[in-house]
């Protein structure tokens, strides 16, 4: 292995300008701004946060699977020494959900409960113990009605429909068609078939959320929550709440991680809000790990089945995707997740054309939603196990096949997605040439075994989650007398790095050192909007307007400092704390000094900074997700060692390459890569968000199979193998700074490595996750040496969009569909 | 957060006034070593004492006597994550502080104690669920409720002994005192389980227990134990199996005993295999592929623990053998 491990890999294409410049703190391993606090334990999370008088809420919930409500008595709970306050259905009449299209929630049920956990009733009380005793008290009557258990009974029966939407208990199907799939793999000499399942799993973030919600001596509510999505939550709490949203604050505290968990606005936050004004009392609510379960959102599960033809080389002809998703019992994000199973699909190799069908079911277990790669992992994981097959059959060299097919920087493909850098085949080679792929695979005897698999992930959605054409992310600058400067912005700190990000780029800008910048984030009152920290968008967005907003304070101070110095603005440099002559940069001041002189020449320095996506070439009905300012991409070696004798799996090494763009703080990024290449693991070997059903004889109880740590299986650390992290660096003229994504992306390429690794350790093909022992055994002992799904059900799809790939003509919207107005160019805060 | 329910918290300082309250209360009293089997089952409601004994003011619940050559006897509070490091356990009982080690999670080793891990609840994937979980089946047998989930025609309880320490104090002939008011017994490990998941120990509601005595090693004896659970760390074991042979001095197996914990609601003794290896040699692989196979035949797995039965009962012969391979080796 020549390269030693944990390396920067520069691309051969990152030649251009932005290398050439030198930069002050971007690039360099430092110290996060928000560490000290973390590692001390001195960062108030939300459930660290308490008030004098404070009261204490807990949920009744659903003890049954779905049925209609006919009473709700709180006498009891109301009679109990110390409950304050019992809230039900009838104060939240008012619908709501993270999507315009899937209003389908109410933060307390009205009519119908729709999984076990569905929130029917709220006890406020003096302490937790007795808020706890009460909502036991409360005495709710349910008409039980048949429960839909899986995606196959979702389509089987559709009745009783759990929504009043959706056809029957299809939330939503969509159909495309990118040229003349069928055509083209009716002509191609090799034609594969496969089916795959990917179980559901959850977020597991170690934080369980919590809120408390007062309303401060002038009326404001005030909701802190473990949210990241503030800017939502503040659109849905105001909605149900009726309140103007001048009168509604949302505080997002740092969190203890997020992985798209707290991504949707969520009952108990409203619900606490509306307690804090009924009782006038400050009121907190502190989920257990049980009820962070009940929330969910995580990743689908998704049965798939990939038709795929190919010519003599491996190059693919056709490519048709269908998949059928079990959404829970709420739209969440279904309906974007449900479009990720199909839109990434073409970005990191080339396909000729591209069929893509989808379909979304409504279940009565927790809803599903947004989980770090949102709707991807699961595509990606049958794509990348057939590329295995497809090489395998035709005698290729995976990794070289990935080479060879890569989809070129700047290209336009099948499905209209823009991609611009492309650090694919940079990654491919890092991670071969690390691990001694060529060498090795193939090679390692029985039991042992390499396997590969690549990936992308966008940088950010295109569009924010209801229409309007204001800024993704805004950002404020105040600077002050003494130098220091103060930066506004609505955006999360989750865990992520997003507060560094902020206090980096707008220090880097300045010339200053990013603990000089004062970070005011998570508010919506106090700080301009950004969209929250989903979608791998923060870095990207946040970024940009953080650099406009800069850059017009330097410029600002360029100004004041030259006159000072009887120089042309354009001479002024920033850096170490100075503005200076770059000609002499011996002669200048202090940075307090410059900004003095500025407040003295023009008034107050503040200066603001906003970021808008460009708008995407994709002008079809269902083309607004997928489309990103930018792509990020991974590659990954995973070696396993499997036991024959009991089908464990265990993973040896890891080699992962992410194609970073650039690195704004390397040990930041290696963090998440990590991370990443952590929880891609897990998925892949044994977690499973799985339900147990009770024969109907005794309850019907469709429950989780163990909503706790101990019974959802995440790995420990000591079922972490050995991760050498390689980052590719690329510049993305998108970026700030050249820097893309790294949140999410990394964990893509995880499930499907390890499961091409199984098979050449072994021989064996597992086309499921999570891939455990017992499968793995099924496999060894079946004929075809195989364990996974048996096809794929009937599902009723309805008319496909026609929509030509650009190289068959067309301007990206359907034929089949009236065409959209060309869209207006933007030019506030977009960059190019 | 999950709160504990209400109780009532006594704090006695010697064994004696421990026992008479316990005596005095019956049923209505829980012993608390080092909690963490205990709290975590009160704080999902699975056990609700209306009085709980605390037991860590009492000095002679940590004692300890005898050495290697003697046998060993340990105060029912010793610290599992001290006696994984143990340096006598180490030389002349290693299989027992392996087995310490792999309870659970460090943390967790450094508050649980021997006693408590010996009289560890049963498990049951329904069961081991908060008083919600629970309610929305309608509850089981073991807690509330009538039915045994795992085998609904069952009229007993089918919870799993989940102990990784009490199937190898069962294989070392390990003994236990039992102290109540009336005075103490001792009896083997062995007969302090039950064949039921809920009446699973033969502890009495008035006893504690307070000592675990180690017979000496004998000349050639070795023992050992393999666990099978998902993770590295933290879980409860689906499989154990201790293994303790004495060798003569030509090799052969001159006395054997296998125990499995985690395939039944006590830990199984595999007499038959015990008795089969007796006179065989562990250097011949069809001797442990044999006892093996045997060894298997009374894991009685349910589907109410983490993998599939079967995979499990699989895993058994695979598992024993792995144990019988180390102690030839």
């Amino acid at each position: 292995m020549a390269r030693a491990p944990d390396e920067t890999v520069t691309a051969p294409a990152d030649a251009g300008e932005a290398r050439e410049r030198t930069f002050g703190s971007v690039g360099k391993p430092i110290r996060r701004v928000d560490a000290r606090g973390k590692v001390t334990g001195e960062t108030r999370f939300a459930d660290d946060l308490s008030m004098p008088g404070m009261l204490f809420m807990k949920l009744t919930r659903s003890s049954v699977p779905h049925a209609r409500i006919l009473s709700v008595d709180a006498t009891r709970a109301l009679a109990l020494p110390g409950v304050r306050a019992v809230l039900t259905g009838k104060e939240f009449p008012v619908p709501y959900g993270i999507l315009p299209v899937s209003q389908d929630e109410n933060a307390l049920c009205t009519d119908k409960v729709r999984f076990v956990g569905d929130p029917v009733a709220a006890v406020v009380a003096v302490d937790e113990l007795t808020a706890e005793e009460g909502a036991r008290l409360v005495e709710v009557r349910y008409e039980p009605l048949p429960t839909i258990g899986s995606a196959e009974e979702a389509l089987a029966h559709p009745e009783p429909q759990i929504h009043a939407y959706g056809k029957g208990n299809v939330h939503r199907s969509v159909a495309f068609d990118f040229g003349d799939v069928p055509g083209a793999i009716a002509r191609a000499p090799h034609v594969f078939e496969d089916s795959f399942f990917y179980q559901g799993n959850t977020h597991l973030a170690l934080e369980q959320h919590a809120t408390l919600a007062y309303v401060d001596p002038n009326g404001l509510l005030t909701i802190a929550s473990s949210t990241q999505v503030p800017h939502y939550l503040h659109r849905a709490a105001t909605k149900v709440l009726g309140l103007p949203p001048a009168r509604v604050r949302i505080i997002a505290p740092p969190q203890g991680g997020g992985f798209g968990g707290k991504t949707d606005p969520f009952n108990h936050e409203i619900v606490a809000g509306k307690a804090a004004l009924v009782t006038g009392r400050p009121v907190k609510i502190a989920l257990t790990r049980e009820e962070v379960f009940f929330c969910h959102r995580g990743r689908h599960p998704v049965q798939m089945r990939m038709r795929t033809g190919v010519d003599s080389k491996g190059r693919i002809l056709g490519h048709s995707v269908e998949t059928l998703l079990d959404g829970g019992a709420y739209g969440s994000y279904g309906m974007a997740s449900l479009h990720y199973t199909g839109a990434l699909e073409t970005v990191t190799y080339r396909m000729d054309r591209y069929r893509f069908r989808g379909c979304r079911t409504f279940t009565n277990k927790p809803p599903c939603g947004p989980k770090r790669g949102h709707g991807t992992p699961q595509p990606r994981f049958g794509l990348e196990v057939q590329i295995d097959k497809i090489c395998e059959k035709l005698g290729l060299d995976p990794a070289q096949w990935r080479i060879d097919n890569a989809v070129p920087p700047d290209s336009l493909t099948a499905n209209w997605m823009k991609v611009g850098t492309i650090g694919l085949v940079a990654c491919l080679e890092a991670v071969v040439q690390a691990s001694g792929w060529k060498e090795r695979r193939g090679k390692l005897g029985r039991g042992r075994g390499l396997g590969i698999a690549s990936s992308s992930y966008m940088c950010g959605a295109g569009h924010p989650i209801y229409f309007n054409d204001m800024p993704h992310s805004g950002v404020q600058l105040l600077l002050d007398r003494g130098g220091g400067v103060t930066a506004y912005c609505g955006s999360t700190e989750v865990g992520q790095g997003s507060d560094n990000v902020l206090a980096l780029l707008v220090a880097e800008v300045l010339g200053i050192e990013p603990r000089d910048v004062k970070l005011v984030t998570g508010d919506t009152h106090l700080a301009p909007v950004d969209l929250g920290s989903y979608s791998s968008r923060v870095t990207l967005m946040m970024g940009n307007a953080a650099i406009e907003a800069a850059e017009r304070a330097r410029d600002r101070l360029a100004i004041a400092a030259a006159a000072k110095l009887g120089i042309p603005p354009e001479r002024v440099g920033f850096g170490g704390g100075r503005v200076f002559d770059v000609s002499d940069p011996a002669t200048g001041m202090s940075f307090a000094e410059a900004v003095q002189r500025a407040e003295g020449a023009g008034g107050t320095v503040g200066t603001v900074g906003s970021y808008r996506a460009p708008p995407p070439p994709a002008r079809y009905k269902g083309g607004g997700v997928g489309p990103s300012p930018a792509y990020s991409y991974s590659a990954a070696v995973v070696e396993v060692e499997a036991d024959e004798s009991t089908g464990i799996v265990r993973p040896v090494k890891i080699w992962v390459a992410h194609d970073i763009g650039r690195s704004l703080n390397p040990v930041a990024v290696r963090g998440q890569v990590v991370g990443s290449v952590y929880m891609g693991l897990g998925e892949a070997l044994m977690e499973e968000q799985a339900f147990k059903r009770l024969p109907p004889r005794l309850s019907s109880a469709l429950v989780h199979l163990g909503p706790s740590m101990l019974d959802y299986k995440s790995p420990t650390s000591l079922d972490m193998p050995e991760v050498a992290c390689f980052l590719v660096e690329d510049p993305e003229p998108a970026g700030p700074f050249g820097a893309k994504e790294v949140g999410q992306g990394p964990l893509l390429p995880i499930p499907p490595a390890l499961a091409n690794a199984v098979h050449d350790a072994l021989g064996v093909r597992v086309d499921e996750v999570p891939i455990s022992p017992e499968k793995v055994m099924a496999a060894l002992r079946s004929p075809s040496r195989r364990f996974g799904p048996e096809g794929f059900p009937e599902v009723p799809w309805p008319e496909p969009l026609d929509v030509p790939p650009p190289w068959e003509g067309g301007d990206g919207n359907a034929r089949n569909e009236p065409p959209k107005p060309p869209r207006k160019a933007r030019s506030e805060g977009t960059k190019p | 957060m999950m709160r504990l329910p209400r109780f009532r918290y006594h704090a006695p300082r010697q064994l004696g006034e421990a026992a008479a309250i316990l005596a005095d209360l019956g049923a209505e009293a829980a012993p608390l070593a080092g909690g963490t089997d205990l709290l975590p089952n009160m704080k999902r409601r699975q056990q609700t004492p209306a009085n709980v004994v605390g037991l860590r003011g009492i000095e002679a619940l940590s004692a300890r006597s005898g050495d290697p050559a003697r046998g060993l006897t340990l105060g029912a509070m010793s610290r599992l994550g001290a006696l994984e490091r143990d340096g006598q356990l180490l030389v002349a009982w290693p299989a027992l502080a392996r087995a310490a080690g792999l309870v659970a999670s460090p943390p967790i080793r450094s508050q649980a104690t021997l006693g408590g891990n010996l009289c560890l609840d049963t498990r049951c994937s329904y069961y081991d669920q908060t008083e919600e979980w629970r309610a929305a089946i309608g509850y089981c047998m073991k807690r509330e409720g009538e039915v045994c989930w795992v085998a609904p025609g069952s009229p007993r309880c089918w919870a799993v002994s989940s102990s990784d320490t009490a199937p190898v104090l069962c294989a070392l002939g390990a003994e236990v005192t039992l102290t109540s008011r009336a005075g103490d017994r001792r009896i083997a490990v062995s007969e302090l389980f039950a064949d039921d998941g809920m009446a699973y120990l033969t502890r009495k509601p008035g006893e504690i227990l307070s000592a675990i005595h180690l017979p000496a090693p004998k000349a050639g004896e070795r023992a050992t134990y393999q666990k099978l659970r998902r993770r590295g760390s933290v879980d409860f074991p689906v499989l154990g199996v201790a293994a303790r042979v004495r060798l003569g001095a030509g090799g052969a197996v001159e006395e054997a005993r296998i125990v499995l914990g985690a395939v039944g609601s006590r830990p199984q003794e595999a007499a038959e295999a015990s008795r089969f290896l007796v006179g065989k040699r562990l250097a011949e692989p069809e001797v442990i592929a044999e006892a093996a196979r045997l060894a298997s035949q009374v894991a009685k797995p349910m589907q109410n623990t983490d993998f599939g039965l079967s995979w499990r009962k699989q895993a058994t012969r695979e598992y024993a053998a792995r144990a019988l391979r180390e102690l030839a080796g």
